[in-house]
């Protein structure tokens, strides 16, 4: 057995992943205080009231772009497609799903294989009410990729809009989906989120969730595994603003033997009360021997006032596993590399965009959709700011050895 | 006429007990098309001088002066020394992770430049360098100084100072941690920029072995944050033989075999 752990800490036993209630009904979910170990990085009053489930006032519309030969229905609450391989595990997810009123579904067909993605756009059209927040709207994604099919589909999330929606997602077995979710909203929306993955047999997921904009951004990707051989890789990219809260809260549960799991969560954050949490869960039951998994997330710090809170949890039941491991790291600007980068004339403004692209590429590059990746390094230089003039002076920390006290 | 000139220069780092001075009074002069070599034993302060002409952070000048061509070099932020022509070869490059070396060379000659250069030219450009250099055009797709070897690492330093074409170049032991085969080819890089007459070469080393690919016109010593002793390519020759032993053993006082300090500029 293979157990890395760059934090230092021994892998955890049972116990260490906690199990949450599991139910449709949003009454037997508690009501969150803020200290429950699932809800203390969140700022609970920012949630504008979802924990309570509030009428829909506002509307985020739904507009699917598919290749031919993939399937688009609206199902009705009552549908039994619904919920199938997702139980809510709390209450602003079990809302989400009492309130939406039915589903999205999208369902591509065994062994189909489209070249194209299916493009899903999910826009907040909630003008600000009189409280001054963006209505709160619901919604129910389903996908459903059949047997040996092989799939990319990618979701934009744009406008503003108090939003909980979730996202079911199965792969059937000998099955491959590529599957984005981009976060791109205004700056006003809230957006709480259950991603769940179900994974077949022999199946493969490739998931990129790339978080951008909004006030606050709560996503729970959650991955299950339906037989032996399943393959989950789980990338993330984050890039917090000042007074952003971004939370990416992570489930992947090995029960089946043989199945493995990648999770890499890259993250930039700027600016005051900029602040970013990133939750690893992995367990591994007694049977699920033969695993192979490894998560890692790492932060990048860009100025003062900024927070970046970072936890993997590992809970190992069975001795028999290929690797298991985690990663976890903070940390600034490497002044060296910035240095380097100066001494070849490169501009200091210039330099750090450079760092930070380079930083994303890692997981950025992997998206095979050019545009996709083109929209979202442009969206990070336009955080950054974009380079300055070449005659900008340089401040004094970046003048280097000039003269003491000049 | 290119020229750099470092007068009387103090330089100091932050240790954990307070400023601590390494340079102790460094004058150098070095003209384009010259070759220099400053040649001392480890931690003698080789690298705080060439890391205090680029204008690296922490080292801060308590005193003196370094210009180029007359404008004040202590006064420029780092990226402007180099576009106003200085280049450091480090003698540990840094690894900028995800940064291609194709597109950190092209930003970096944009900015020295002034302007980018015309794709067609400059893919020609980057490949005839990286042919003399005997580098696999697959490196440039790699992050820049991303999991290189010791070699590897010198060979793109040498392949920066070819394409962005100094006025004033400092190679910071460019040639420590070579094989033979490598430190042939990186001499040859060298040699290739300094034929043209276009710069001035500072050559920092701590052994005489690349002196036999690159002759320097001027060779200096230096031991403990100064300049002990001056001199023509003979005075490496007597380095190869004895050593720094009697720099060291007489500390300032050794009695200087070639031109007193100073005196060579
Ligand atoms: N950043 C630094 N902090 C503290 N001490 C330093 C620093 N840089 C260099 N020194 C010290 O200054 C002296 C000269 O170092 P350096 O310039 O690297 O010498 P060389 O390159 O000739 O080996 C050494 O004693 C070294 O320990
Ligand atoms: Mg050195």
């Amino acid at each position: 057995m293979v157990v890395i752990d760059a934090t230092g800490r021994p892998p955890m036993a049972s116990g260490a992943v906690p199990r949450p209630v599991r139910s449709r009904n949003p009454l037997d979910h508690d009501v969150p205080t803020g200290r429950e170990e699932a809800w203390r990085f969140t700022p609970l009053r920012r949630l504008r009231g979802l924990l309570t489930g509030p009428d829909a006032d506002g509307k985020v519309s739904v507009t699917v772009t598919a290749p031919a030969g993939i399937a688009v229905e609206q199902l009705d609450a009552a549908d039994p497609r619904i919920g199938r391989s997702y139980t809510p595990a709390d209450r602003v997810a079990a809302f989400a799903l009492a309130r939406a009123g039915g589903a999205t579904a999208i369902t591509v067909p065994a062994e189909a294989a489209p070249t194209e993605p299916v493009l899903v756009h999910l826009h907040g059209e909630s003008p600000r009410s009189a409280a001054g927040a963006a209505g709160v709207a619901y919604g129910h994604l389903l996908v459903e990729v059949g047997p040996f099919a092989s799939a990319t589909v990618v979701l934009d999330h744009t406008g503003s809009a108090t939003y909980a929606g979730n996202v079911e997602v199965h792969v059937g077995h000998g099955a491959s989906l590529t599957f984005v979710s981009l976060q791109d909203w205004d700056a006003g929306a809230v957006h709480v989120g259950a991603h769940a993955y179900s994974i077949g047999r022999d199946a493969k997921l490739r998931s990129f969730t790339v978080t951008l904009g909004g006030d606050l951004v709560r996503l729970s990707p959650t991955v299950d595994y339906r037989g032996p051989g399943g393959d989950a890789e789980l990338n993330g990219v984050f890039f917090t603003d000042a007074g952003q809260h971004q939370e990416h809260r992570l489930l992947v549960t090995h029960t089946p033997r043989s199945c493995r799991s990648r999770v890499t969560y890259k993250g930039a954050l700027r600016g005051a009360g900029a602040h970013s949490v990133w939750i690893g869960d992995v367990v591994i039951d007694a049977d699920a021997i033969d695993t192979d998994t490894y998560e890692l997330n790492r932060n990048l710090v860009l100025t003062d006032g900024a927070r970046a809170d970072s936890v993997p949890n590992l809970e190992i039941l069975t001795g028999e596993v290929v690797g298991a491991g985690h990663a976890s790291a903070t940390g600034r600007f490497d002044d060296e590399a910035l240095f380097y980068l100066q001494s070849r004339g490169i501009p200091p403004a210039e330099a750090r965009r450079l760092v930070v692209h380079g930083f994303f590429a890692e997981v950025i590059d992997r998206i095979e959709v050019v545009e996709l990746r083109d929209r979202i390094m442009a969206s990070v230089s336009a955080r950054l700011g974009e380079t300055p003039a070449e005659d900008e002076p340089a401040t004094p920390a970046e003048a280097g050895a000039g003269r003491a006290g000049a | 006429m290119s020229t750099l000139e470092i007068r009387n220069l103090h330089v100091s780092v932050e240790t954990e007990e307070g400023p601590r001075e390494i340079l102790r009074g460094v004058d150098l002069t070095v003209r384009k098309g010259e070759t220099h070599a400053i040649m001392g034993p480890n931690g003698s302060g080789k690298s705080t001088l060439s890391y205090s002409i680029a204008g690296h952070p922490k080292y801060t000048v308590t005193d003196g002066t370094i210009t180029l061509d007359g404008e004040d070099v202590l006064a420029m932020g780092v990226d402007a020394r180099a576009r106003a022509g200085i280049f450091l070869a480090m003698q540990y490059p840094v690894e900028i992770p995800g940064v291609s070396v194709s597109n950190f060379l092209r930003s970096s000659a944009t900015a020295v430049r002034g302007e980018a250069p015309k794709l067609r030219t400059w893919v020609k450009e980057v490949k005839a360098s990286m042919e003399a250099l005997e580098m696999d055009p697959a490196f440039a797709e790699r992050g820049v100084n991303e999991g290189f070897s010791g070699g590897e690492k010198k060979r793109h330093e040498i392949l920066q100072m070819a394409l962005l074409k100094p006025k004033i170049a400092v190679l910071d032991e460019t040639d420590s941690g070579l094989d033979v085969d490598a430190l042939r080819i990186v001499s040859g890089g060298i040699e290739a920029v300094r034929a043209k007459g276009e710069t001035g070469i500072l050559l920092i080393t701590h052994y005489t072995r690349i002196l036999r690919y690159i002759k320097p016109e001027f060779v200096h010593v230096m031991t403990a944050g100064r300049i002990v002793d001056e001199g023509g390519p003979e005075l490496a020759a007597v380095l190869e033989d004895s050593g720094y032993d009697r720099y060291v053993k007489g500390g300032g006082a050794a009695a200087p075999t070639g031109a007193p300090a100073g005196a060579v500029s």
